[in-house]
């Protein structure tokens, strides 16, 4: 190898010699101009440092390059997302040049993000946007009825979310009315066929109830839940509608926007009709106790009743109450006295006594409406068997009395 | 069944008549006009639990309009308008 001196190929007397300052700022010049301002940039995120001055710092790469990139506080500050490392995202900027330090990076302005960090956002906009409408207002909540007529099912008729509520539903009460209306859950029609089958599903006589239903998948598979439209249907249905879309832990905005939302299909079937076998003990329950009750009041009456009827002029009659008994002798006694006296007072004193012994009397049970049936020699009739077929007997009412006969018994007491 | 008087406003309805039956002071004609009007309460919801019948169903379109055919076996394919 020769070695030569360098000076003797180049001419430094002719080249223009730059600054660094000089270079950079003809990079500068370069680079800030009109094809590097308002870029849309995707790439993942790397180094990302949320400085305490509130800027961010980070890097965005691709799977050969990488671009230096800063948001000041300015910026980020009505951020949607918090981002971080590995998030893929669209950055909105422009190229500028740090000269101090030869560095060209992008000053974003828009950060938005993709897959499923997109698919938050959205989510959290739209959640946001329904909300203010006021489309969530827990006022505007329908209550579920006790026990629906009919049950509408909006969901895949394939699949293990059918057969979950239908079996639930029916082993709670069986007898249960289910009416599945098909729709796609997944996928870029689901959205449209769902409020298609909520249209259809309006229209159905005697529903009370619905539900709409889909199984467990990722945020992609049950997104067709968030759309804008789909939870405006649900919003507006007219009857009481549950939602039960994905797991537990998901939540969908056709969940905010229906009247109740069930943790799985299973617990929507749950919530929708009560326990047969509960209600039917329950219902004869009570059926027994109105029974008791009813008897044993009309028994107390007809107790009572029964010891009028036994004879108003039998000492057992005046047993009942021996203070009343002492009066009812003592006026009686008086009264007779009288009577040998002076017919006035005589009227005066039985028509008081009368008056008193008539509230003790059967003939105020007269006045309630009931009557005393006789057999011809008097005797009042209480049961079914002291009568024939074609005997004449008397009914005595409050007023005046009605003579029968006999046209037919009837053994069955009322 | 068209009434607007539900199961649950039946049930209801049951529940006051036997309440005013054991606490009020209700007089005969009262207590019998109260029972017959719970029996009739109480036969109605029997009567709603017991004639209840299980229809499990799906809705079709067939030539554009809807009805409704029996839910099929859980193993055989259906097919969903979009």
């Amino acid at each position: 190898m020769v070695s030569r001196s360098v000076e003797e190929d180049i001419d430094l007397e002719q080249a223009v010699v730059h600054s660094v300052t000089d270079v950079n700022q003809m990079i500068k010049h370069c680079l800030e101009r009109p094809e590097f301002m308002g870029l849309f940039v995707q790439g993942e995120i790397f180094n990302f440092k949320h400085h305490s001055s509130g800027h961010m710092y980070f890097t965005l790469k691709d799977e050969s390059s990488r671009l230096r990139a800063v948001m000041f506080r300015s910026m980020n500050r009505n951020l949607a997302f918090r981002p971080k490392n590995g998030d893929i995202v669209i950055a909105l900027g422009s190229i500028g040049v740090y000269e101090p330090n030869g560095e060209y990076q992008i000053y974003v302005e828009e950060l938005i993000p993709q897959g499923d960090g997109l698919l938050h956002w959205r989510f959290q906009q739209l959640k946001d946007k329904l909300a203010a409408e006021g489309l969530f207002n827990p006022r505007l909540k329908k209550k579920l009825p006790f026990l629906p007529r009919r049950i509408a099912v909006i969901t895949s008729p394939t699949g293990a979310a059918v057969r979950d509520i239908i079996s639930v539903i029916t082993r709670r009460f069986p007898g249960a009315w289910i009416t599945v209306v098909p729709a796609l859950v997944q996928g870029s029609d689901a959205s449209r066929s769902l409020i298609s089958a909520l249209r259809k599903a309006e229209k159905l006589a005697e529903l009370d109830v619905a539900i709409i239903a889909r199984g467990g998948g990722s945020l992609e598979e049950l997104w067709p839940f968030n759309d804008e439209e789909l939870a405006r249907a649900i919003a507006s249905f007219p009857l009481p509608i549950v939602s039960a879309v994905g797991h537990e832990t998901d939540f969908t905005i056709a969940d905010f926007a229906a009247d109740i939302r069930a943790a799985t299909p299973s617990a929507a079937a749950e919530l929708v009709v009560p326990d047969k076998d509960q209600l039917v003990a329950y219902v004869r329950k009570i059926g027994s106790r109105l029974t008791e009750q009813t008897k044993a009041r009309v028994v107390r009456r007809q107790q009572n009743l029964n010891m009028l009827l036994r004879g108003l002029t039998s000492r057992r009659f005046l047993e009942i109450n021996r203070q009343q008994r002492q009066k009812v002798d003592d006026l009686v006694n008086r009264a007779s006295m009288l009577v040998n006296h002076r017919r006035e007072i005589y009227q005066q004193r039985l028509a008081s006594l009368a008056g008193r012994l008539n509230s003790l009397s059967p003939l105020a049970t007269l006045e309630r409406g009931y009557a005393v049936c006789q057999k011809i020699d008097g005797r009042i009739i209480t049961s079914f068997d002291q009568v024939t077929t074609g005997e004449p007997i008397s009914v005595r009412l409050r007023r005046g009395t009605i003579d029968c006969l006999v046209k037919g018994v009837d053994c069955r007491d009322r | 069944m068209t009434d607007e008087f539900t199961f649950e406003d039946a049930l209801k309805g049951l529940e006051e008549i036997v309440e005013q039956l054991e606490d009020g002071e209700t007089t005969l004609d009262e207590s019998l006009r109260l029972f017959e009007r719970g029996v009739g309460l109480a036969k109605r919801c029997q009567r709603l639990l017991d004639e209840a019948e299980s229809r499990i169903e799906i809705l079709v379109s067939q030539n554009g309009r809807d009805k409704v055919e029996a839910f099929p076996e859980m193993d055989d394919e259906v097919e969903v308008e979009s």
